[in-house]
């Protein structure tokens, strides 16, 4: 038994932490964070080149054919240094959705490219309801000869303004056994994208319409049963370990502004008050840490609890997430409320993460579900 | 990362939870749910049994009693005794905070004499810490010992401790240099409670029991060779028994949240069971989570120790999520309750014998030992983060 990291992890996360450092300062990804399309080139280029796009996909399309906690651990680090751009989205989501619901023909298409981050994939779910409730996904996906063609709009999908393909969630017939996940090539005819202006600019998230989008008969993926649920699982580790390295990181510049800003003649970390709340940040993240490495390994290993613990940690972790970056900004008095204090990209950070994918209430819900209540 | 156990771990599991269901005590035991009394008869004997079929203290030396093994397999038992749900043993605070200690510090002498004798319950054992003016500032306290000749004359008064009625032998701090910083004068002394000039007052306790008691110290000689450690260098000593007192009163609630569950689902208020009632059911789920965060988070610890990692500010958090949590536990039961959360013991209407309004007392009690949550949030923020000290 061992409920820890191994050696190569620790070393994956720690080399991921220097690179970052080093490629995606603050000065980076305000950059980023300022141009239209949000997407980070040149850093994507350098992360493909470290595996970083490849680590969950299968070796024979190209990939690294790690597992979750792998890419937990790298996730990590990115939520830390607040990445932008499609990582998590295209080389985890998208990908999960090709590895669980694919056919051959459709991995090789797509997998091999999206390993070596010379395409992006994205995965559009919700819609004008904001839910991911089966019931709430209605994107007509009408039969047309022995296609498809879809009709309806998305919302809040990750960079699919750049994305070479996406994975939608529609449905044929509006009955409970429904849905269906398509593949749909990023400029195929009849798809609008529009980026959704959204306050947490480390993120570009799209509006996408579909009107009158023909599909040909092999667009469908093929294993739906259970698609959605397990790409909701995958999804929510996912994000979670985001949450993770972000409330590290903005408690960790809380802390290390208290321990140098001085009120009433001594640093303000020396103030109780500060210090219980620091405690009880900590006190929270690192039992929530335990759960997100135990729900990428249930992942991993195919265990029967997988779904209730990726919603156990995506429930607690994007609360941890969103309190942590809130009491930040707040110990940090008002420069913490500045444009030029990077507080703030942590901040709105969270509050990215802590919907999407499912809201601390769905979650719980699930679990609650999930555990017969 | 892999939570596989080996074919003779789980062979080992299959042999611990077969002696549990062959050997499960008659007559139940819970703290506060039975008197004080009955709970010490029947928590000895069931600590005898336990040691007997050799489910206690299985990481101990084996020339103390112990089996020298793994601390993967006294988790195994843990868990199993969890599960079994088979009350407490009468030497939990010696077996889980004192044997260690001794195991660090104590001479060869003191090894020999005291550990077996913890494991058979033969001796009780009370912790002699809190003073009137010393509780969270403990490093504060009085009670004095003079050293003269190969004995300690020992004067002054503790407060607060626990079993101190029924106790053989305490394990406590007093003061041997009044004059260094208070921290450098502290001795750890093992004091045999039926010396002369000992005097013990029993202290009724919020839940009508009287199991923390005063003690007085009137000219009370204790050998020298009862003390742990150097001389004036107790504070270490101390701070062993503190490590281990944290992660004993931290262990993860799991079985009081199954409680919780089987009560939740049979409480019903507007024909609704309360797993159904859209307040509580969100509110046990975050609990459950909790649980669950709590029971993988000292898997992670106790890996830690197996694969001798060190770890940081992870270890010092168990203790303080721990006991709050329990008390959150209990102020639901409270909440879902009702009126019925308000009988007490031995009410025939009382739901689950009463166990309820118990857990609600023990909850707030665990808080206190080896330092209050504030204390625990001072050393999370001062050690652990390495904010600048308050004071
Ligand atoms: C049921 C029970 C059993 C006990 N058993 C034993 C035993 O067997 N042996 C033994 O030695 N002791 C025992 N104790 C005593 C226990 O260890 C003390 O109660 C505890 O250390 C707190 O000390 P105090 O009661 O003097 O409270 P105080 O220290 O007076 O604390 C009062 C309040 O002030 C807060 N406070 C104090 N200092 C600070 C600070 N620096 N920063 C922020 N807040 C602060 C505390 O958190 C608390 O809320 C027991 C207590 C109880 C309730």
């Amino acid at each position: 038994m061992d409920f820890g990291l191994t050696d190569e992890q620790e070393q994956l996360k720690s080399g991921a932490r220097d690179f970052l450092a080093n490629e995606c300062s603050s000065a980076v990804v305000r950059k980023v964070m300022a141009e239209e399309s949000g997407l980070a080139p040149e850093l994507y280029k350098k992360i493909a080149e470290l595996g970083w796009t490849g680590m969950i996909i299968p070796e024979e399309f190209g990939g690294l054919g790690l597992g979750m906690l792998d890419l937990a651990v790298l996730l990590e680090e990115c939520g830390y240094a607040a990445m932008p751009g499609p990582f998590a989205f295209s080389a985890g989501i998208a990908a999960s959705a090709l590895k669980l619901g694919g056919s051959p023909q459709q991995c090789q298409r797509w997998l091999p490219g999206l390993a070596a981050g010379s395409v992006t994939g994205t995965v559009a779910m919700v819609e004008e309801s904001d839910s991911l409730d089966p019931a709430d996904i209605t994107l007509s996906a009408a039969r047309d000869g022995s296609g498809f063609v879809l009709n309806g709009v998305k919302l809040f999908v990750p960079y699919a303004h750049a994305a070479d393909f996406m994975v939608v969630a529609a449905r044929i017939n509006p009955g409970p056994d429904g849905l269906d996940f398509f593949l749909v090539e990023g400029g195929a005819s009849g798809v609008t994208s529009r980026i959704m202006r959204n306050v947490d600019q480390t993120r570009r998230i799209c509006e996408v319409k579909f009107d009158g989008v023909k599909l040909a008969q092999d667009a469908r993926l093929p294993n739906r049963a259970e698609l959605l649920d397990r790409l909701i699982d995958a999804g929510a580790v996912i994000m979670a370990a985001d949450c993770l390295g972000g409330s590290e990181r903005a408690l960790e510049m809380a802390v290390e502004y208290s321990k140098v800003r001085e009120q009433f003649g001594r640093p303000i970390g020396s103030f109780q008050a500060l210090q219980h709340l620091a405690a009880e940040l900590i006190a929270a993240i690192e039992p929530a840490r335990s759960l997100l490495w135990y729900a990428a390994y249930a992942q991993d290993a195919g265990l029967e609890d997988a779904s209730r613990a990726a919603s156990m940690a995506k429930a607690r972790l994007s609360a941890v997430y969103s309190r942590t970056a809130d009491q930040s900004v707040l110990m940090h008095g008002g420069i913490g409320f500045t444009w030029e204090h990077d507080i703030h990209l942590w901040f709105k950070r969270a509050r990215f993460d802590d919907p999407f994918f499912g809201d601390p209430v769905f979650h719980r819900e699930r679990v609650a579900v999930l555990s017969g209540y | 990362m892999d939570l596989n156990l080996t074919p003779e771990e789980e062979a080992y599991r299959e042999q611990v939870r077969a002696w549990l269901a062959n050997n499960r005590p008659v007559a139940l035991h819970q703290r506060g749910v039975v008197d004080g009394k009955t709970w010490v008869e029947r928590a000895k004997d069931w600590q005898r049994r336990l040691y007997e079929g050799g489910l206690l203290a299985l990481s101990w030396p084996r020339e103390y009693g112990g089996q020298a093994l793994d601390p993967m397999r006294q988790a195994i038992v843990s868990e199993e005794l969890a599960r079994a749900n088979v009350g407490g043993v009468v030497g939990g605070n010696a077996i889980g905070m004192l044997g260690p200690t001794l195991i660090t510090w104590g001479t060869e002498e003191q090894k020999r004499r005291y550990l077996p004798k913890i494991l058979t319950g033969e001796e009780i054992w009370c912790q002699g810490y809190s003073e009137p003016g010393a509780g969270s500032d403990l490093a504060s306290l009085r009670t004095r010992a003079e050293l003269q000749g190969d004995e300690f004359v020992v004067n002054g008064q503790k407060v607060w401790t626990s079993g101190a009625h029924i106790a053989d032998m305490m394990f406590g701090l007093v003061r041997t240099n009044p004059d260094a910083p208070k921290h450098k004068g502290i001795s750890y002394l093992l004091i045999d409670m039926k010396s002369p000039g000992i005097t013990v007052r029993p202290l009724v306790q919020m839940n009508g029991e009287a199991d923390f008691c005063e003690v007085f110290f009137d000219n009370v000689r204790v050998p020298r060779a009862n003390l742990v450690g150097e001389l004036n260098e107790g504070w270490k000593v101390a701070n062993t028994t503190m490590v281990h007192e944290r992660n004993w009163l931290g262990a993860s609630p799991q079985r009081l949240f199954d409680k919780l569950m089987e009560r939740a689902r049979q409480q019903r208020r507007r024909g609704v069971p309360m797993t159904s009632d859209p307040l509580f059911r969100h509110r046990l789920v975050d609990m459950q989570i909790d649980v669950e965060a709590m029971r993988l988070h000292a898997l992670r610890l106790l890996s830690n120790a197996i694969h001798k990692r060190q770890g940081g500010v992870e270890n010092m958090v168990a203790k303080l999520v721990g006991t709050e949590l329990h008390h959150r536990m209990a102020l639901t039961a409270m909440d879902m309750l009702g009126d019925y959360g308000t009988l007490a013991r031995g009410e025939q209407s009382a739901l689950d014998r009463g166990v309820w309004s118990a857990t609600w007392f023990g909850s707030i009690a665990r808080m206190f030992g080896g330092g209050t949550s504030e204390i625990q949030k001072n050393v999370i923020a001062e050690r652990g983060l390495g904010m600048p000290k308050s004071r």
